[in-house]
């Protein structure tokens, strides 16, 4: 048995690991041992499964009250940690019944989605995942204290299966999480780049913080979007919020600039800091294709002229009377 | 496919309605000049709207269009380019410099209406415009 020991938690299949058992205790022809084991491990399997099933209940409770003493889960009431165990449990079961995943990975991705909102973290769902496993195989040392060579076969049959759901589980978790934060970045993302009419046909774009070349993408797509949805005709982007600039921030920003000109609206760059255009025209930038006004108010007020409008202090434009 | 070319005052109107081949191209490209002599118009628009991709020899032919057509005395405007193409557009440096570019059909009309000369400032800029 000395054979298998090491063999024991890693993802190996029941059969495998029976067939490497099988030559290291018999010494004989490794196919039809491997058969006979795998029949052998299959019904141990069974036996095991069998005797889960029996102790349903007394075991749910067990692993319920080991959640709450290890103080996991803490953002979840009692009832709703019994209920999620039971639902684990039986999956769980299932899962080393068939010896298929599939199922459980749903239910790891659908139990994720529900409790990562509440704020459970990974630790706790490995946590509770591995007392299981423990208050599980307590249950099998119990069972089997009389034969140790059967409870070591059992544990063989048991333990690469309980592995590889402890980490069907987990990796799900984590996927999950990833999967939310992807998406929360991609929110923020968005949000970091408003477009605002301020006018009929005029848009403005303020731009803070670093322009790499994936915001520089997402934001030049939403301004033509922006451009086309809201019939834009002149647009100012004003980049007093921008640190630095290279020479690839530069062409980003000439891009934009062209590609609106192609959607017919006309580009007004504003707040380009005093470093800034230093550096620009140390590094050699071509920026002569672009409009530029000092700041915000010059950039809107040209923008204003060249759609015709033209604001006035009211006693100006109510006659007198 | 050819492309319709419609007249409508002293403006033609060129509305593509499918991709086309670069034979296609060549084809608008004569019909359009001749007829900008034929007709004595002022201004031609060509709506690409319903393009989803344009290629180098699509964007090159719109570009000589526009100025064989000034050369012949009629202003060029370019209109209903997507997003998606003119961001593809510039990535590829293809920019049509030099041609004036307008959002839809309207906006096209608009702009050769305020120009009626047919004698423009090459692009549209703010900063070549005298103050006030």
């Amino acid at each position: 048995m000395a054979l298998a020991l090491p063999l024991r938690g890693g993802n190996i299949p029941p059969g495998e690991d029976k067939g490497m058992v099988g030559k290291g205790k018999d010494g004989q022809a490794l196919t039809p041992v491997v058969e006979a084991h795998s029949e052998a491990a299959a019904g141990l399997l069974r036996e095991l499964v069998a005797h889960l099933r029996q102790n349903r209940t007394q075991l749910r409770e067990e692993w319920a009250r080991r959640i709450t003493r290890a103080v996991l889960l803490t953002a979840m009431t009692e009832e709703e940690i019994f209920a999620e165990a039971t639902s684990v449990y039986d999956n769980y079961v299932e899962a080393l019944e068939t010896g298929t995943f599939e199922a459980l990975q749903a239910y790891a991705r659908n139990l994720s989605e529900r409790i990562i909102p509440r704020g459970v973290e990974t630790h706790e769902v490995v946590g509770i995942v591995l007392l299981l496993r423990d208050v599980l195989a307590r249950s099998l040392f119990a069972k089997y204290q009389e034969d140790f060579d059967k409870l070591n076969r059992i544990l063989d049959a048991y333990e690469p299966a309980a592995n590889r759901i402890a980490n069907t589980v987990a990796v799900g978790f984590v996927q999950e999480r990833e999967r939310v934060i992807r998406q929360q970045q991609e929110a923020i993302r968005e949000l970091s780049t408003p477009v605002l009419q301020v006018r009929e046909r005029l848009l403005i774009l303020p731009i803070i913080g670093v322009i790499d070349p994936q915001r520089a993408r997402q934001l030049t797509e939403q301004l033509l979007r922006a451009i086309r949805t809201n019939r834009a005709k002149v647009v100012v982007i004003d980049i007093t919020g921008v640190a630095a600039m290279d020479s690839n921030v530069a062409n980003h920003l000439v891009q934009t600039v062209e590609a609106s000109r192609l959607l017919g609206a006309t580009v007004i760059v504003t707040g380009l800091s005093p470093e800034i255009a230093q550096t620009l025209v140390t590094i050699g930038v071509d920026l002569s294709e672009m409009a530029t006004v000092g700041d915000l108010q010059g950039g809107i007020e040209e923008a204003e002229r060249l759609l015709g409008y033209k604001v006035l202090p009211l006693e100006e434009v109510v006659p007198k009377v | 496919m050819e492309v319709p070319i419609l007249k409508q005052g002293h403006y033609l109107i060129a509305s593509i309605q499918s991709a086309l081949t670069d034979a296609d191209l060549s084809q608008l490209r004569e019909a359009l000049i001749t007829r900008v002599g034929k007709f004595r118009a002022r201004g031609v628009i060509v709506d690409v709207t319903a393009l989803d991709v344009m290629d180098s020899f699509a964007v090159r032919t719109l570009r000589d269009i526009a100025h064989m057509a000034r050369l012949r005395g009629a202003e060029t405007v370019i209109v209903g380019i997507q997003p998606e193409v003119a961001f593809a557009m510039v990535q590829l440096g293809l920019t049509l410099k030099g041609v004036a570019t307008a959002l839809d059909l309207e906006e096209g009309l608009a702009f050769l209406n305020q120009h009626p000369e047919g004698r423009l400032p090459d692009r549209p800029s703010p900063g070549r415009n005298p103050r006030g």
